[in-house]
């Protein structure tokens, strides 16, 4: 990989010429909850202070630039007996700065689902090919668990990657065209002294990512559970409300439905986030469903993370980064999850 | 109007109220930009909000309201022989509305302290569809014109539609919203049926689930994240009476 060296104030300008022509966005605190921890989502920013890079975690992660929640996948005129039909891809370019190891992993297992699959879709495609990506180094949110899946670290899917290295940053490139950002703002060479400051930095932040819980062997033992207590204990508390799966940098499930105008003379097809928890997720035409009970249903969502993607990709399909588990109101976390079923299995 | 080359019947509309606050009514005159569009195609027969017309001969009756007054347990009874399609429009219609708070006291002593020493006659609140059968509930306080809206292009059309199954927590997140209970707020998101678009939490105040219940709800585990997290069973047995929607559950 190629490195160079960037002071900050050279970095501060990068963001300063990008914000002269694209949409920047980035880690933004937007309140305090009622313990007074601040809360951030990834959001355009009007200028550089504004991206606050102390951030521990989002609330959302950052997928829904790419997949938003809701999507006009085309639309159409009725004319007579006739119609046409419009579409458009997304194709403004956006930088977003300040992702996690974690969130760039997440999004290199969307690309293998909707840009290298049997069928790329388009809309995703253009989303990703236009956005600039700068990751950053940072030491470990609370409660995630990226190093037991080896997502703490990721070696492609950016533009750029920044340690920070208190004066400067030592910048990672990983494309093209941030290497002809960096040489914009006059990024240098990097000397032995960067390189020694670098891997003692991280060494250090390597040290603070623990291990929370083993998942090699997962597949299996998900075969091994199939009928464990365990799902019933979760799956019982489970309210079926979907939050886990849209605030989860992987999960890609969507409906589609067509609309129509009141007037009839134009209609929309659109794509809508979904969920593997919610009730009818799993129901067919003539009203059957498949997986009526909330239990099902919740282990399934573990079986298509950490069995079924494993067994197409060779990945599993989650990185670790715990927002379900923050965001689950029943308490339910895929550490205590697979730690219940681990030992179970010793039992 | 035509549809997919399909000339629409105009079917006749009645729209009609009872025990409410006319919001869901005022609802079918909003969303300007449309209402022209709705307007054309369907023959409103009798709506006192937007129309002077008033007539009988409808094939659809949208009724707002909850039955609080014996006279009005004879008119919805009169509507219900009218109409093929009885639609109860809004929470008071489906499920008694904020007036139902009423059966909670003494009949005579509500009635003392709302109208002093001119007593009206009344009667326990009812939802619509526990005085006469219902073929439609588009719950809402008030309606959303855009599902009501939804709901006559169906009825003319046969365009498929369906109430989301799942609770306000999955349009909650859709918005971005910081989860109010985060916030130290109680919110009964997680149990009531979507469709609305979740604005009461996006405006920090929690929902008050005045949808009713979702398709299926987990309340066992409501109550204990509730409890967890400190609200009292006053606070949420209130919340949960605030609508109506949520007895025979409550
Ligand atoms: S696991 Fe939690 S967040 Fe996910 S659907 Fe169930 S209750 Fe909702
Ligand atoms: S399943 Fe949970 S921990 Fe895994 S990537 Fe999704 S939100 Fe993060
Ligand atoms: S099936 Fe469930 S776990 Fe898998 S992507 Fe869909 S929502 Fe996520
Ligand atoms: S604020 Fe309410 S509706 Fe939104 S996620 Fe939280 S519980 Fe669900
Ligand atoms: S959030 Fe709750 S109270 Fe507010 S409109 Fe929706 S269902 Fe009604």
């Amino acid at each position: 990989m190629l490195f160079r060296c960037l002071s900050k104030e050279g970095f501060r300008d990068l963001v300063e010429m990008t914000l002269e022509t694209i949409e920047v966005v980035g880690p933004k605190e937007i309140g305090r909850d009622k313990d007074d921890n601040p809360i951030h989502h990834y959001l355009p920013v009007s200028n550089p202070d504004e991206l606050d890079f102390d951030y521990a975690t989002t609330e959302y992660s950052a997928k829904t630039y790419f997949l938003p929640f809701q999507e006009n996948l085309s639309t159409y005129r009725f004319d007579e007996d006739d119609w046409t039909q419009d579409i458009r891809y997304r194709i403004q370019p956006r930088a977003i700065i300040g992702l996690h190891a974690c969130d760039i992993n997440g999004l290199l297992k969307l690309d293998k689902v909707f840009a290298r699959d049997f069928f790329p879709s388009p809309y995703y495609i253009s989303r990703r090919e236009n956005t600039f990506i700068v990751g950053i180094d940072h030491e470990p949110c609370e409660g995630g668990f990226c190093r037991s899946l080896g997502t703490d670290t990721v070696t492609h899917g950016f533009d750029l990657f920044l340690t920070d290295l208190g004066d400067r940053y030592f910048v990672a490139i990983g494309s093209d065209r941030g290497f002809g950002a960096l040489q914009k703002v006059h990024a240098r060479e990097i000397t032995d002294e960067d390189t020694h400051d670098y891997l003692t930095e991280r060494q250090r932040l390597a040290g603070l990512f623990q291990a929370e819980v083993p998942v090699h062997d997962l597949g299996t033992l998900l075969d091994i559970e199939f009928t464990s207590e365990v799902w019933e204990k979760w799956g019982r508390k489970c309210m079926s409300c979907g939050s886990c799966a849209m605030v989860c940098p992987t999960c890609y499930c969507y409906g589609v439905m067509e609309k129509v105008s009141m007037d009839f003379e134009r209609g929309v097809k659109q794509r809508q986030a979904y969920s593997c928890n919610l009730v009818d997720f799993a129901e067919v035409a003539g009203g059957h469903n498949f997986r009526p009970d909330s239990t099902t249903r919740l282990k399934y969502r573990y079986y298509h993370q950490h069995r079924g993607f494993v067994e197409i990709y060779d990945e599993p399909k989650c990185v670790g980064c715990n927002r379900c588990g923050r965001t689950c109101l029943a308490g339910i976390s895929p550490v205590e999850v697979i730690t219940d079923l681990q030992m179970d299995e010793q039992t | 109007m035509k549809y997919l080359g399909i000339e629409s019947q105009r079917p006749k509309i009645g729209v009609f109220d009872f025990t409410g606050c006319e919001g869901c009514q005022l609802q079918l005159a909003n969303k300007e930009e449309t209402l022209a569009a709705f307007l054309s195609c369907i023959d409103v027969v009798c709506f006192r909000e937007i129309s002077s017309a008033s007539g009988e001969g409808f094939t659809i009756a949208l009724v707002e309201g909850a039955i609080s007054r014996e006279d009005e347990v004879e008119r919805i009874r009169w509507i219900r022989e009218q109409a093929e399609v009885l639609v109860a429009l809004g929470s008071c219609a489906c499920f008694g509305g904020v007036n139902r708070l009423k059966n909670d006291f003494d009949l005579d002593e509500a009635n003392r302290e709302v109208y002093g020493d001119q007593p009206k006659p009344t009667l326990p609140v009812r939802a619509i569809n526990e005085v006469v059968p219902v073929d439609l509930e588009i719950p809402g306080c008030p309606v959303s014109k855009a599902e009501v809206e939804r709901v006559v292009q169906h009825l003319i059309w046969e365009v498929p539609f369906r109430f989301p199954a799942y609770p306000v927590c999955l349009e909650c997140k859709q918005r971005y919203t910081v989860c109010v209970f985060e916030m130290g707020e109680l919110c009964l998101g997680p149990i009531t049926r979507a469709g609305c678009d979740a604005p009461c939490p996006a405006a920090g105040l929690g929902c008050w689930g005045c949808r009713g219940p979702a398709q299926e709800t987990n309340f066992e585990e409501f109550l204990s994240v509730a409890r967890e997290r400190g609200f009292s069973e006053d606070e949420i047995v209130d919340r949960l009476a605030f609508f109506g929607g949520f007895r025979g559950i409550a």
